[in-house]
C-alpha cells in the first residue's frame, strides 16, 4: 500500500539546529564589526584598506589551495584575514600584510589538513611570522598614534611607543583611554570597548566559552596587581592597565577562543586561560618583547592537547579513567 | 520537591503545537493488521493461529514460554490471511500476522475487578496476560521489569511523563485525559513492588497536565515533580538522576539504584489490564509534522499500517517526505507505509522536504565542542566520530563509545552536520565483539 510515495529516509536525528560552520564564522565576522568599525575611527582609511587585503588574500589563498570556486566557503579563511588584519599595525605597509595573511592560510592552517585540524590559530602564526621577519614593521616605532577621524592623514608620521613599551609611555596614557581606544597598538587591540561589544554577540550566540577569556583576564589582572610594577599607585589600576593595554582583550576574546586550537573539556578551557595570562605576564614583564598575548597563545594551543588529555572528566555514570 | 539537574542535555525547539491541544481520538478501522511476532525487547512470540482462523478482538495469538517476552492479541476481530515476513519499523522484516478485519466489529468483552482487593500475583499475571510492554518506546516486557532480581531492594517508582522528544504529545493527552486510571495504574505498580514513594515526573511545558493530575491525586505517597524541559528529560538514566539525585552506572541499569521506571502510557495500560482484563490491542499514537493535512492524537488498533493513520489524518501535503516512527531525535524513517504500529509505537511524524535530507553533506569536525557542552553522558562526542569514521574501534571504546545513548543531541548540534549517533552507532556491535575476543 502507498509504496509509490517518494519517502526518505536517514538516520536520526530528523530534525537539525541551523547553525553551520558558515554561520559560525559569520557570527564571528559580525563580531569583529564593531572592531573594525572602531579600527577605521581611530586610524583612519588605511586601516579599512589593511583589513580589504588581507579578508581578501585569506579567502583567495585559501580557495586557490583547495581548488574551491566558492571563495566565501565556510567563512573561516574570512575570519582568519580579518583578526590578522586586528593584530597589525596601521602602517603596517601592504606587502607585509599580504605575505603575512598568506602565511596564516598556508602555515598556519593548510599544511596540517586545514579547518579542524590546525594546532595553532592561524592569524596569529602570521602574525608571528612577520614579527620575527620584519619586525621592524612591526614593534617600537611605527606603533601610530591614532588620530580619530584622519582620514587621509599620513599615520605613519605620528607614530609613539605602545604603552606597555615602558613606564614613561604608560603614563602618557589613561585607563579610560585604553577603554576606549585612541592609543598607539594595532589596528583591532586598542578599544576595549569595542571587543566587548563584539564578544557580547559570540557569548549570546552560544559560540565562546566564558572559561578562556575569564581565566585569561582574570590571570592577567591578578598577577599584574601582585607583579605588575609601580605604573600607578593603586596596584589594582595597575592590574586594570595590564588588562586593557595591548593585546589581552582581543587575545583572550578572539584568538584564545578560538574553537579548533583551543581545548575541547571545560577544566581545560580554564587552564588553557590561566596559561595564556600567566605567559602574557612572564613575557611583558620579564622578556625581551613589550607585549606577550601572541606567543603565550601560541604556546598555549602547543599544549592543547596535553591539557585535553589530562582533564577528561569521568561519563555520567562512569569511573575517571584517563584516556 | 526540589528536583536535581542532569548536565548537558539541551532545549530543542517543541514542535508540540500541532497537537497538544487535541482531544485523542478513535482512528477508523484499518482493512488490514499487521501483527509482528516480535514487538518487543526479547523472544518471539510462536503464532496460536494458522492461515484462515477466525480471531475475536482481544483474542491471544501468539506467545512463547521464554521469560523476557510479552503475548500478542488480535487487536480487531477478523480472518487470519498470512503469517509470513512484513517490513517492520526498523526495516527489518519481521515474522507478523496479517489480519483481514471484519466490518462489523464486537464489542470487547470486559472484566470488572476490584482493584482494591487483587493480590501482587493478580496484578503480574494481568500485566504478562495483557502483554504490556514499555509504551515509551523501549518495549521491554513490563512483567519482567516489575520482577527485579530480589537483591536488587527498590525503594522509589519513577513515572515517566517528561516526553522530551519534540513533536510527541501521546502522554501530553493521556495525562491530561485519564489522569484518574493513571493514578490508578502507579498504586497498582506500588502495591507490586511494596514501595511507598512514586515519583510522577511532567516537564513543565505541560502544565495543563500537571494540574489535571495534581486535582485526582489524593495519595500523598504519589509525589508530582515539575521537570525543567529539556531534551533528553525522559531517559531512565536522566530522569533518575534529576528525581532522586541517584547515579545510574555505566552498564547499569535504574534498579541497581533502587528505582524502577514506568512510562505513564504504560501505567493506564496497567490499570486496565487489571480491573478490565483488557489486552494491550491499542495505544494513543501522536500523528503529526509540518508536511500532515491534519495532524492527530489517534486511539490506534496495534498493527495498524501507518499508511492508514496518515490518510486519516488528510495525507501528506508535500513530496518528498520523510515519515518518522517515534520521536524526530531517536525515531526510524521509514520505507514504506505499509510498517505497523506497535505497542511501543509512540508517533508517527511526517516531515517537509527541507527536513527530508537524504544523506547531508558533512565536513570535518571543527572542535567547536557543542556536542561535548551538550552530551547528557559527558561523553566527548567530537572525538568519538572521528575514532569511528576511522574504524579505530579500541580507541572509540576507551573513550567510551557504549555508554552513548543515542540521544541525537550531538548530531542535533553539529555545525558541520557530521553524523555523529550513526557512526557511533554502527560501532558499537564492532566494540562488543572486540571484548568479547578478549
Amino acid at each position: 500500500m502507498e509504496m509509490d510515495k517518494k519517502l526518505v529516509v536517514s538516520s536520526s536525528p530528523h530534525i537539525r539546529s541551523i547553525d553551520s560552520v558558515q554561520s559560525v564564522m559569520t557570527d564571528v565576522l559580525i563580531a569583529l564589526f564593531p572592531v573594525a568599525l572602531m579600527a577605521v575611527l581611530l586610524f583612519g582609511y588605511q586601516a579599512l584598506l589593511t583589513m580589504a587585503i588581507s579578508v581578501a588574500t585569506a579567502m583567495l589563498v585559501e580557495a586557490l589551495w583547495l581548488k574551491k570556486k566558492d571563495i566565501f566557503s565556510d567563512g573561516s579563511a574570512a575570519v582568519t584575514g580579518l583578526l590578522f588584519a586586528m593584530v597589525l599595525p596601521p602602517a603596517a605597509p601592504w606587502w607585509l600584510v599580504v605575505i603575512g595573511t598568506a602565511m596564516a592560510i598556508i602555515i598556519g592552517k593548510q599544511v596540517f589538513g586545514g579547518i579542524g585540524y590546525n594546532i595553532f590559530n592561524p592569524a596569529l602564526v602570521g602574525r608571528a611570522i612577520v614579527a620575527v621577519s620584519w619586525g621592524s614593521h612591526m614593534v617600537g616605532t611605527v606603533w601610530s598614534s591614532p588620530e580619530p577621524f584622519a582620514f587621509g592623514a599620513d599615520i605613519s608620521a605620528v607614530t609613539t611607543a605602545t604603552p606597555l613599551a615602558g613606564e614613561a609611555q604608560a603614563q602618557a596614557v589613561t585607563l579610560a583611554q585604553l577603554f576606549v581606544g585612541n592609543v598607539p597598538g594595532c589596528l583591532g587591540e586598542t578599544s576595549a570597548f569595542a571587543l566587548l561589544v563584539g564578544a557580547a554577540w559570540l557569548f549570546y550566540k552560544g559560540h565562546i566559552d566564558w572559561r578562556v577569556p575569564v581565566g585569561f583576564i582574570g590571570t592577567v589582572f591578578v598577577l599584574g596587581i601582585l607583579l605588575g610594577g609601580g605604573f600607578y599607585e593603586n596596584h589594582l589600576l595597575t592590574g586594570l592597565f595590564h588588562v586593557l593595554a595591548g593585546g589581552v582583550m582581543l587575545g583572550a576574546l578572539f584568538m584564545a577562543t578560538d574553537m579548533v586550537t583551543s581545548p575541547v573539556t571545560s577544566i581545560g578551557k580554564l587552564i588553557f586561560g590561566i596559561g595564556c595570562g600567566l605567559i602574557t605576564i612572564l613575557i611583558r614583564l620579564w622578556g625581551t618583547m613589550p607585549e606577550g598575548v601572541t606567543f603565550a597563545i601560541l604556546m598555549m594551543n602547543a599544549l592543547t592537547p596535553i591539557i585535553d588529555n589530562f582533564t577528561v572528566p569521568k561519563q555520567f555514570g562512569g569511573v575517571k579513567k584517563s584516556a | 520537591m526540589e528536583v536535581k539537574k542532569f548536565t548537558g542535555g539541551i532545549s530543542i525547539p517543541h514542535y508540540k503545537s500541532f497537537t497538544e491541544h487535541k482531544e485523542i481520538k478513535e482512528a477508523s478501522l484499518p482493512g488490514e493488521l499487521i501483527i509482528p511476532l516480535l514487538q518487543h525487547t526479547g523472544a518471539p512470540n510462536e503464532p496460536l493461529v494458522k492461515v484462515g482462523d477466525k480471531v475475536k478482538a482481544g483474542q491471544k495469538i501468539g506467545e512463547t514460554d521464554k521469560f523476557v517476552s510479552a503475548p500478542i492479541h488480535a487487536s480487531l476481530s477478523g480472518t487470519v490471511t498470512a503469517i509470513e515476513p512484513r517490513s517492520y519499523l526498523t526495516g527489518q522484516m519481521v515474522n507478523s500476522i496479517v489480519i483481514a478485519v471484519d466490518e462489523k466489529q464486537d464489542e470487547l468483552e470486559l472484566s470488572d475487578v476490584d482493584v482494591e482487593t487483587v493480590t501482587k500475583e493478580e496484578v503480574v499475571n494481568a500485566i504478562k496476560e495483557a502483554g504490556i510492554v514499555g509504551m515509551g518506546g523501549a518495549a521491554f516486557p513490563t512483567a519482567v521489569k516489575l520482577s527485579p532480581p530480589p537483591d536488587k531492594e527498590i525503594d522509589a517508582l519513577i513515572i515517566n511523563g517528561c516526553e522530551c522528544e519534540p513533536f510527541l504529545t501521546c502522554d501530553h493527552r493521556l495525562m491530561l485525559e485519564k489522569p484518574e486510571e493513571l493514578l490508578r495504574g502507579i498504586e497498582l505498580i506500588m502495591k507490586m513492588l511494596s514501595v511507598d514513594k512514586a515519583y510522577l515526573c511532567i516537564e513543565d511545558n505541560k502544565d495543563d497536565a500537571i494540574e489535571a493530575v495534581r486535582q485526582k491525586n489524593t495519595n500523598p505517597q504519589i509525589v508530582l515533580l515539575r521537570m525543567p524541559t529539556k531534551y533528553p528529560q525522559g531517559s531512565e538514566k536522566h530522569l533518575v538522576k534529576a528525581a532522586l539525585d541517584r547515579e545510574i552506572p555505566s552498564g547499569g541499569l535504574p534498579f541497581d539504584v533502587g528505582a524502577i521506571i514506568q512510562n505513564v502510557g504504560t501505567c493506564v495500560a496497567i490499570y486496565e489490564a487489571v480491573r478490565y482484563k483488557k489486552p494491550l490491542i491499542e495505544r494513543v499514537v501522536t500523528v503529526t509534522g509540518q508536511n500532515l493535512n491534519d495532524p492527530q492524537n489517534l486511539m490506534v488498533k496495534i498493527g495498524t499500517p501507518i499508511g492508514h493513520l496518515i490518510e486519516e489524518c488528510g495525507g501528506i501535503v508535500k513530496e518528498p517526505a520523510k515519515v518518522v516512527i517515534g520521536g524526530p531525535m531517536t525515531g526510524k524513517a521509514q520505507q514504506n507505509l505499509g510498517v505497523p504500529v506497535v505497542k511501543g509505537t509512540t508517533g508517527v511524524i511526517v516531515l517537509p522536504p527541507d527536513m527530508a535530507i537524504e544523506d547531508m553533506e558533512y565536513y570535518d569536525c571543527v572542535r567547536c565542542c557543542k556536542c561535548v557542552e551538550h552530551c547528557p553522558m559527558l561523553l566527548y562526542p567530537n572525538q568519538l566520530s572521528i575514532f569511528c569514521e576511522a574504524k579505530m574501534i579500541e580507541e572509540a571504546d576507551e573513550w567510551n563509545a557504549l555508554d552513548c545513548i543515542e540521544c541525537g543531541i550531538c548530531a542535533y548540534v553539529c555545525p558541520s552536520k557530521r553524523p555523529i549517533v550513526q557512526l557511533i552507532q554502527r560501532t558499537k556491535p564492532l566494540i562488543r565483539e572486540m571484548q568479547s575476543k578478549k
